[in-house]
């Protein structure tokens, strides 16, 4: 399906999704990876690095509420892809993401923004696959 | 107080995500299409998101420490290896699969999609899969 093309809204979307990376880095030092901090619920193991991360999921997660009260709309959310294929990508981007140490949000805002090494290679390579994989999926096997 | 911040911050980020469009697989999958449906929006989200993290962390690092923690703690190894590669390589299969990446997903979460908990279970299922991988190369590195 098409979706129209928004650069003010990605525009802006992206400095509020920069704020919060920096907020992050200004009151606790750390850096904002959406994996590491998921995966830090998931096992638990470290009770001292819990209590932020589970904080900062609850604040993440009121976003489409806080939204929908200040706006009257939801923002959008369209699957266009089976049910199968989100299990099968979710385990492949756990696995994926926690191997590689960092997704689009800790490699890709936060790790390119340090010029760390590590991030110059993980998000080209991730931006590389995603893509032959869209086009695999979408042109050669026509999913 | 921390807490609240730390809620406040993921808020933040979550807004951004949410307005950004970063929280819809039909646009995130359309950004990769570029041989289809091209979307070249989320290019804004990610130089809005770097713009805002370049500067601000580097004014955020002239502090001695960040506000609620003793010191800053920032990755700092430089390795480059399989695992990084070959992690960041499956990670961007995963995300061209299902479109969501967990740092979408997590705020998505807020909208009430049972799509967004399937993935999140999925990416989970990902983390669990890795640690037992790791458990079993360890194993027979061991023996």
């Amino acid at each position: 399906m098409e979706t129209a093309f928004t650069p003010f809204a990605s525009f802006g979307g992206g400095l509020a999704i920069g704020l919060g990376a920096v907020l992050l880095m200004l009151g606790l030092g750390r850096i904002l990876g959406a994996t590491g901090i998921m995966s830090g619920l998931v096992f638990a193991e470290n009770r001292a690095e819990f209590g932020w991360r589970a904080a900062m999921v609850v604040g993440m997660i009121l976003a489409p509420g806080l939204i929908f009260a200040m706006t009257g709309t939801t923002p959008e959310v369209n699957v266009p892809v089976s049910p199968a294929m989100i299990a099968i990508g979710g385990v492949v981007v756990g696995l994926g993401a926690s191997l590689g140490s960092g997704c689009t949000s800790g490699h890709g805002v936060c790790g390119l923004s340090r010029l760390s090494v590590r991030s110059l290679v993980a998000v080209p390579t991730f931006m590389a696959t995603a893509a032959i994989t869209v086009f695999l999926i979408r042109h050669v096997f026509g999913g | 107080m921390k807490l609240l911040y730390a809620l406040f911050t993921g808020l933040v980020f979550g807004v951004g995500i949410a307005v950004s469009g970063m929280m819809d697989p039909a646009k995130v999958l359309n950004f990769f299409d570029v041989a289809g449906s091209w979307d070249p929006s989320l290019a804004f989200v990610m130089g809005g998101a770097l713009l805002v993290t370049f500067i601000g962390y580097r004014i955020v690092w002239r502090r001695d420490a960040p506000l609620f923690e003793g010191r800053f703690q920032v990755p700092t190894s430089t390795v480059l290896d399989g695992k990084l590669i070959g992690g960041s390589a499956l990670f961007g299969i995963g995300w061209g699969i299902a479109g969501f990446c967990p740092g979408a997903a997590i705020p998505a979460l807020g909208t009430g999609r049972w799509e967004v908990a399937l993935f999140l279970v999925s990416v989970a299922g990902g983390f669990v899969l890795r640690r037992i991988l790791s458990d079993l190369m360890n194993a027979q590195v061991a023996q």
